[in-house]
């Protein structure tokens, strides 16, 4: 399992060896460093905790600069963590790159997607919303009947509504790899990626190759 | 953007030269057919330029034959460009020159570009 924290940065393009022209997300990805691993003896699940972008140590409390301190890493100001398998662990302390990505490759990628507050049914579910002509004067983006009548006397729980949209945890699978730049620690993905710029995302091998 | 952003920027091409719309230009691409590759040009005329750094582009427009307008739109900065070649430049007093898909034969002809302008 290859894993990685990164910093969306924002699109650009790059050409392919055939010469067409392709959309990439580019992401700053590590390096990152394994603060922790840890054994189903322990915790009772096999995973290895890592760590990215370095920062002030003034801005983490005392608890998460020991916790760093014990893998003798510099304040890290974000700590994900990412399964394994038993046998293929590292040590904490050790430094994993971008370069365990190749170009061609599928990825996953998770992100939390921008927020988009409360938004009626036709953003939220792509509702077709009411008739625009005949005489409909209030019922343009409406919903629409949300159920039956005195059978089954309710409305079913789960029913799709207007509510708060976006700012999820989101997971694009299946994304290639179009670009690494071991040098500059820069990862592109063909297509876009959930989250603003700026944003942290986890890139991981992806589950269905 | 950001800095390491702004370093992807695709390189410009040396081998085309300054373009405007309405010049005619022969544009030399390169074709990849299975493992060989071979150069085919396209000549016409310049019909717009875009701006817009890697994405910046170029419509040029052609006659093929029985007179249908053949328009082609190249990244300039795709490597697929072997080299690009002004064969004359014209007077033109407007950036985009779509009025050319509406006229034909002697009348989809541009004032020669002299030296006063």
């Amino acid at each position: 399992m290859k894993g990685l924290i990164g910093k969306k940065l924002g699109m650009a393009q790059i050409f392919d060896d055939a010469g067409r022209m392709i959309p990439v997300t580019i992401i700053e990805a590590g390096p990152c460093f394994v603060a922790q691993v840890r054994t189903k003896e322990k915790e009772g699940y096999s995973a290895v905790q890592l760590g990215f972008a370095e920062g002030k140590s003034k801005r983490l409390t005392a608890g998460q600069l020991g916790h760093l301190q014990k893998a003798s890493l510099p304040p890290l100001r974000y700590l994900r963590e990412f399964r394994i398998d038993a046998d293929q662990a590292p040590k904490p302390g050790d430094k994993i790159s971008v370069d365990i990505f190749t170009t061609g490759e599928k990825v996953d990628i998770v992100g939390e997607s921008k927020g988009k507050g409360f938004q009626g049914g036709m953003k939220r579910h792509g509702f077709g919303g009411g008739p625009m002509t005949h005489g409909a004067s209030d019922r343009q983006r409406s919903p629409g009947s949300i159920g039956s009548t005195t059978t089954p006397g309710r409305v079913y729980r789960g029913k799709r509504m207007a509510g708060h949209m976006g700012a999820a945890r989101i997971t694009s699978s299946g994304l290639r790899v179009a670009l690494v730049d071991a040098e500059r620690n820069l990862l592109g993905v063909a297509g876009s990626v959930p989250g603003s710029k700026g944003s942290i995302v986890i890139i991981r091998e992806a589950r269905k190759q | 953007m950001s800095e390491k952003l702004q370093s992807l920027e695709l390189p410009v091409n040396k081998n085309i030269p300054a373009l405007n719309p309405g010049d005619t230009v022969s544009v030399h691409v390169k074709i990849k057919e299975g493992d060989k590759s071979r150069i085919q040009e396209f000549r016409g005329t310049i019909i717009r330029m875009r701006k817009g750094g890697s994405q910046a582009n170029f419509t040029v427009r052609r006659i093929a034959s029985h007179g249908i307008g053949v328009e082609r739109t190249f990244p300039l900065r795709s490597p697929s460009l072997e080299k690009v070649v002004v064969q004359k430049g014209a007077k033109v007093r407007r950036a985009q020159l779509y009025f050319l898909r509406d006229l034909k034969g002697k009348r989809a002809r541009l004032h020669e570009k002299s030296d006063n302008g």
